[in-house]
């Protein structure tokens, strides 16, 4: 009698678990976000959350004054009878595994209908794992290692331009360069060692020798360095016409910084976003960085554009213009909630096939990207990416020609006017 | 002349790490009591210099001034709180206060200064001196002077002062020590002041020429571990020397084999030294 009871008991318990999260989250969508928003890259982690937080407002309020934006003009999602997203942040702070266990508990505590995430592109890999295995669609918001989308993934989508697109970018500006007749005749590259600086570094290894520049030298380091003069003595000695910087934020500022304590200036750097698109990078060394080229494929456009309106929203809450990194994530966030508004559910498997058939046009975009479709490995085949340059204390869109806001200065000046 | 360049950088380099390594040693020689908190103490030191930099526009000797004072004050304050509170409890007590000390801290600045890197406005100290075709920033010339003058000055407050012999004395035998009429309590609060104040200059010197944000105390914190044990525990001068071999050994591994293989190298002859003198260069059997 007494065991009877006791398995009752339990058995109430466990209906009264299970049912509650379900009878809670019928009205809402729940989406679990891994960033750094500790450690080394935390700044980037957190002005990428701030964007979220615009995008969720965007989103689950009305906005008609955003143009063609998917989901702005409506309150929630229409097709789930406006149901809300409701966004968790976690932090992994940069480490890879705490990513996979962070994973974990999204889908098997929290919950969570989709995952995104994990900037650090050895976190987005270890991470995008986990939800593989679990049958959860995982937005890979902005982190462009080749190797997230190379496994045969079902479960992986990236809407960010990956390091191919980049590496094939710089090639197709260094061909321009030299048909206006500047000298490119050879290049160095300096990349951090995780998986982001290794492969874009690698990347542009394989898309140079496709179109014969030569690399002069390569030099990967960690990012937590605290000193790198002799990386700096090693590019002087190389003279290489330009050199492109993989790098994470403190070590960009250091880099700068020694390059100019060293008296070291190269024709031209280029420096691949990421630290050098950190809101900290500007106010730190744009008096030694003029005419620093950086990609971008966000630019803030006309006043009264939709990038102008969101940009507004954006500086409202944080005090800073819109940056690059941020603006993929949140581009990223709205192609995963058209999806899911178009499977019209958030079962993972229907939103898994709304994903694949996504086809978001330019005017539906903040991006400066051809479109947003995914081809069978996940990776959005029409990413492609700006390039822009620092003038004064904000870069300017320098090329393609036909886009450019800005005229491009070529050698780079280095020291303020 | 690449590698007399790459030799006075190393230099420079070890100089800044055996300052901020120092403070680190007097505690740990003197009290037997590991700080995990001192890379926070570095870290303090850099925002204390940043806020006298933007607050009140002052040069390097207000905010080296400032971030040492500052840091006494709180080495004082962390001894009188909560030091002398576990320093009579269990190892492992001792061990995680400092611990989580370093985390309220490191969380603490998080807090109030936000995620963001940040870095000195130009100041006084941000130019290059070119000697020869040899480039010397003044920021870590000046740091590197500094740096050693402040080292030998503690190493000889050690053991050329009464009050170095007392700290000596309530190290080697605390009730013996009473007895002489010393009073521990006020001479484990002060090495505290020293140890902070003096990683607080340090934290100021670097400010001026890298970037930081709130977890740069993990990084400084690591090396000064290293550079204390190979110095040799609770030997100033060792520390010294220490940080100046680390500092170039990793500057020219950087140069000439690539900047990923500098730790590899670093660690590599630290635990060959560390096997055949496990009491590190300087320190006692």
């Amino acid at each position: 009698m007494r065991r009877t009871s006791l398995l009752f008991a339990a058995a109430c318990f466990a209906v009264a678990f299970c049912a509650a999260p379900a009878a809670r989250a019928a009205d809402t969508v729940k989406i679990g976000i891994l960033w750094p928003l500790t450690g080394n890259a935390a700044a980037a982690g957190q002005a990428s959350k701030a964007a979220i937080e615009v995008a969720l407002d965007i989103i689950n309020n009305a906005h008609p004054e955003l143009g063609n934006l998917p989901l702005a003009a409506t309150a929630g999602l229409p097709n789930l009878g406006g149901a809300k997203l409701d966004v968790v942040f976690v932090d992994h702070e940069g480490n890879p595994s705490t990513a996979q266990q962070l994973a974990t508990r999204l889908i098997t505590q929290d919950k969570v209908d989709m995952l995104m995430g994990a900037y650090q592109s050895s976190c987005s890999f270890t991470a995008t794992a986990v939800a593989e295995r679990y049958g959860i669609p995982f937005m890979v918001g902005e982190s462009s290692a080749l190797n997230i989308t190379t496994r045969g993934f079902k479960w992986t989508f990236r809407a960010t331009p990956i390091a191919t697109d980049y590496a094939r970018t710089y090639m197709r500006f260094f061909a321009d360069m030299k048909k206006a007749g500047k000298k490119i005749g050879a290049i160095a590259i300096v990349n951090e060692n995780t998986d982001y600086g290794t492969s874009v570094g690698d990347a542009i290894v394989a898309e140079a020798k496709a179109a014969d520049v030569p690399v002069a030298i390569r030099i990967p380091y960690s990012a937590s360095s605290t000193d790198v003069s002799a990386q700096v003595l090693q590019l002087k000695q190389a003279q290489p016409d330009v050199v492109i910087f993989i790098s994470y934020t403190a070590d960009a500022i250091l880099y700068t910084k020694t390059m100019k304590s060293l008296d070291y200036k190269p024709p031209m750097v280029i420096g691949d976003d990421t630290g050098f698109s950190d809101p900290s990078f500007v106010p730190a060394v744009s008096d030694i960085a003029q005419g620093v080229m950086n990609r971008s494929a966000w630019a803030i456009g006309k006043p009264g554009s939709t990038t102008s309106k969101i940009n507004d929203m954006y500086k409202a809450k944080t005090g800073r213009d819109l940056d690059d990194t941020s603006a993929r994530n949140m581009q990223s966030f709205f192609a995963l909630a058209d999806a899911i508004n178009r499977a019209g559910s958030k079962e993972p498997e229907k939103v898994r096939d709304a994903l694949t058939k996504t086809d978001l046009k330019p005017d539906q975009l903040m991006m400066g990207y051809q479109g947003v479709k995914f081809d069978e490995t996940g990776q959005n085949v029409l990413a492609s990416t700006y390039l822009i340059q620092l003038h004064g204390k904000q870069y300017e869109l320098v090329w393609p020609q036909a886009a450019a806001t800005g005229t491009l200065q070529w050698p780079m000046s280095g020291a303020a006017q | 002349m690449v590698a007399l360049q790459v030799i006075v950088g190393g230099l420079l380099l070890g100089a800044i790490y055996a300052l901020f390594s120092s403070g680190l040693t007097l505690i740990w020689g003197m009290m037997n009591f590991i700080n995990f908190a001192h890379g926070e103490f570095v870290m303090l030191g850099m925002y204390v210099a940043f806020l006298v930099v933007v607050w009140a526009g002052g040069g390097p000797a207000a905010f080296g001034l400032a971030a040492a004072i500052a840091l006494f004050a709180l080495g004082v304050v962390v001894y009188l709180s909560l030091i002398r509170h576990v320093i009579r409890g269990p190892m492992l007590a001792q061990i995680l206060s400092t611990f989580g000390l370093a985390l309220l801290l490191r969380y603490t600045a998080f807090w109030i200064f936000s995620a963001n890197f940040v870095s000195l406005p130009q100041n006084s100290l941000a130019g290059t001196l070119n000697l020869g075709g040899i480039f010397l920033p003044v920021a870590q010339l000046v740091g590197g002077a500094v740096a050693i003058v402040l080292t030998l000055s503690l190493h000889l407050l050690l053991t050329r002062t009464s009050v170095g012999s007392k700290l000596l004395a309530v190290s080697e035998d605390r009730a013996a020590a009473m007895l002489m009429g010393i009073r521990p309590d006020r001479m484990q609060m002060l090495a505290w002041g020293l140890s902070a104040g003096a990683a607080g200059i340090a934290g100021a010197l670097m400010a001026t020429a890298y970037p930081w944000s709130p977890s740069v105390g993990e990084t400084f914190g690591l090396i000064a571990f290293v550079v204390v044990a190979l110095g040799g525990f609770g030997s100033v001068l060792g520390s010294l020397y220490a940080g100046l071999i680390i500092g170039l050994i990793q500057a020219m591994s950087a140069f000439w084999l690539g900047a990923i293989y500098k730790d590899i190298v670093v660690y590599g002859l630290f635990v060959a030294l560390l096997w055949l003198r496990p009491q590190g260069l300087m320190g006692k059997a």
